[in-house]
């Protein structure tokens, strides 16, 4: 058994990655500029000499490819860590309103400053987004302490959502002008306007916060026994629990401050990944999370580029068609199973 | 070192500062299984989340290991004893292998993965709790026995000298209550380890414990062999049992005794009259019974349930006089029923009794 089990594990990761790439190359290859295949290996290796493809690919497809594949990572991973902590595969930073509540602390601050003439900069609107989760979070933990069932969590997370997204909307309407196309643009969320430099700073958070979900995958795997046996194996129980809401608030605020919120991937992704490889094991749940969000976000993002070229459709109208019915899905397999018991 | 491997002094245990049982002292050794037992809400699993360092107590002291335990590291405590609870794991898409494997959480590195050795006594401890059939499958999708087979598979397998189990035999059937008792007591043996349980099955506590502690008002009642706890009305008055009569010969109750005049007199012995007692109690008849010596194996069934029972004293023929004690019951009563077939030297009195009933009769 073991050894099946390995050799699915494996196989699935290498049809992951496969994909991953396979999708990764499509963003730098197809958009409203049409670039042959060689045109884009030329830009990517520096040989080619058209300076117009080279700028396309290297400042715009290629920071949008990295941006959409390390956010949609990090937004799975995001989901999966909510969905250990609560102990529930509906779980995730959009359903509870932390997407919607970064959002809405991002763009106050960003409606603020703009007055001012500032701009803010990566790491300010990443700590603009990160207080806004972690009020959210802190909301929702108080709301836990309440509520016993997890439906009725689950919906005060999405009246959250509805409360800072109103909230939002008058921030914005209260911004000037000149701003409020670019507001508005990356308050219904979107991979696009992300540069190189923004990838880095993305990159540093999405990566190291990712390493340390996946440090803590051991504990993670004996918590979803429940925490009387965790606490048995030796678990420090509150250690583990601030370091799961840090990371997963961390995660989505990264999302949100670069790409504004983006939905349901947090809850898809873990669950398609949990179907497809047959475990929840943590130490293969969060690496396999995280090239799905990958692969995932990629796929919508192309589609939301590609369906109504040159328009382009909000992410997360793309992700909502893929990812709620998975949602719904989880939903129903989470019932039937406890049912079967 | 002692034998003693778990043991209190003048425990107080609750939450926060509600104290929920106080001035608990015990001590449990090596190879013996020490049960808990006492009435709903008396505070048992309270007890028992504490001694497993879950609970911060609230005063005394609790050694494990000849260590205060407050003073032991979680990674040393989980190497020391292990739980067993009876809720349901919420736990998705992980076998029962899965589950037996994180026993091993103590004994793994940082990322968890297993070792051979490691494989190898989770294998081990599925085996001995026969369980191994189920490797492959979901926890979720198994019975409740078998999952308190996973699950104590899954406490074994931490290789601890202290095992504590929170109610282990409830919603199992009673071949697998004995199953599991079974498993407990050859675990204990064969691993000098100690088990610490809670029971509501005061038979199965009867028979399977070493030492029994019981809870009564917030206090540690009593503690002492399954002998000294289950005899004279000890057991009764720890539940405060009034809703029908505990046998401790037998560690079970009989139904409520139906009081009023007696309408049937019952002869009974041996055993032949129980099912009668019991049916009568069921119809809601009160009844007479007699004439049964007090060494007979109905007689705590007779005595439980009969208004007035007529008896004799262990190995005596029935004596004339418990004849004619046996006559003025019948005259109250409507009816005799005799549920002997055969009458020996000793119960000859009883063949006397039915012959006469018939003039008596109301």
């Amino acid at each position: 058994m073991n050894r099946k089990r390995a050799v699915r594990w494996t196989v699935c990761f290498a049809f992951l990655v496969i994909i991953a790439a396979v999708f990764f190359f499509m963003e730098l290859l197809i958009g409203s500029a049409s670039l042959s295949i060689n045109e884009v290996f030329g830009a990517l290796t520096g040989s080619g000499d058209d300076s117009a493809a080279r700028t396309i690919v290297n400042d715009i497809r290629l920071p949008r490819a990295l941006a959409a594949a390390l956010l949609g990572g990090a937004l799975s991973v995001s989901g999966f860590l909510l969905q250990s902590f609560f102990n529930n595969p509906i779980a995730g930073p959009y359903v509870l309103g932390i997407s919607s509540c970064a959002k809405l602390t991002v763009a106050i601050s960003m409606t603020l400053t703009m007055k001012y003439g500032i701009l803010l900069n990566s790491a300010e609107m990443v700590g603009a987004a990160f207080i806004g989760s972690l009020l959210s979070m802190g909301a929702i933990l108080l709301l836990s302490g309440k509520v016993r069932n997890m439906a009725q969590l689950i919906i005060a997370g999405v009246m959250i959502g509805y409360i800072c997204s109103a909230l939002t909307e008058l921030a914005v309407t209260f911004a000037d002008d000149a701003n409020i196309v670019n507001l508005h643009n990356w308050s219904m969320g979107s991979f696009s306007g992300i540069n190189m430099d923004n990838v880095k700073v993305i990159a540093l958070i999405v990566l190291t916060a990712v390493s340390a979900a996946f440090i803590i995958s051991k504990p993670m795997g004996a918590y979803q026994l429940g925490e009387s046996y965790a606490k048995n194996m030796g678990v420090n129980i509150r250690h583990f629990r601030v370091m799961l809401i840090l990371l997963s608030s961390i995660l989505s605020a990264c999302v949100t401050a670069f790409a504004g919120p983006v939905s349901f991937v947090g809850i898809a992704v873990p669950h398609l990944v949990k179907s497809i490889f047959g475990t929840a094991k943590p130490i293969i749940v969060i690496p396999a999370s995280f090239i799905g969000g990958a692969v995932f976000c990629l796929i919508c993002d192309l589609i939301s580029r590609m369906l109504f070229a040159p328009v382009e459709i909000s992410i997360s109208t793309v992700t909502a068609v893929f990812g709620a019915p998975v949602v719904i899905a989880a939903m129903l397999s989470h019932r039937n199973q406890k049912g079967s018991v | 070192m002692s034998r003693t491997i778990l043991g209190s002094k003048d425990l107080s245990v609750g939450y926060g500062q509600k104290v929920v049982v106080s001035g608990l002292g015990f001590e449990v050794c090596k190879g013996e299984i020490l049960t808990i037992i006492g009435s709903n809400g008396a505070g048992k699993s309270t007890i028992l989340k504490t001694i497993a360092a879950q609970l911060p107590f609230i005063s005394g002291s609790v050694n494990l290991a000849d260590k205060d335990i407050s003073e032991i590291a979680a990674q040393d405590i989980a190497k020391t004893l292990s739980v067993c609870f009876t809720e349901r794991i919420a736990a998705e898409k992980m076998t029962c292998e899965d589950i037996v494997a994180t026993g091993r959480y103590p004994y793994t590195g940082r990322l968890g993965i297993l070792s051979e050795n490691d494989r190898k006594i989770v294998r081990d401890s599925m085996e001995l709790t026969g369980t191994s059939y189920l490797c492959d499958t979901d926890i979720r999708c198994i019975s409740d026995g078998q999952r308190q087979a996973v699950m104590l598979a899954r406490a074994i397998s931490q290789q601890t000298q202290v095992l504590i189990l929170d109610e282990p035999a409830s919603f199992l059937d009673i071949n697998n209550k004995l199953k599991l008792l079974n498993i407990l007591k050859e675990l204990v043996r064969s691993r000098d380890i100690a088990v610490v349980q809670t029971l509501h099955e005061l038979d199965l506590a009867q028979r399977f414990s070493d030492k029994i502690l019981c809870i009564k008002d917030n206090k540690a009642d009593r503690i002492g062999s399954p002998e000294e706890i289950f005899s004279g009305s000890y057991i009764s008055e720890l539940y405060g049992i009034d809703n029908g009569t505990f046998l401790p010969m037998f560690g079970t109750a009989e139904a409520k005794r139906i009081t009023g005049d007696p309408q049937v007199f019952v002869i009974g012995g041996g055993g032949s009259g129980i099912d009668t007692y019991r049916q009568l109690q069921r119809l809601g008849i009160p009844f007479s019974a007699g004439i049964i010596h007090e060494n007979d194996i109905e007689y705590p069934v007779a005595r439980s349930l009969a208004v007035e029972l007529i008896s004799e004293k262990a190995y005596e023929p029935i004596s004339d006089e418990s004849i004619s004690l046996a006559l003025k019951a019948i005259k109250k009563c409507d009816k005799v029923i005799c549920c002997l077939k055969d009458f020996g030297t000793m119960n000859f009195g009883n063949k006397k009794l039915l012959e006469l009933s018939g003039e008596y009769l109301k």
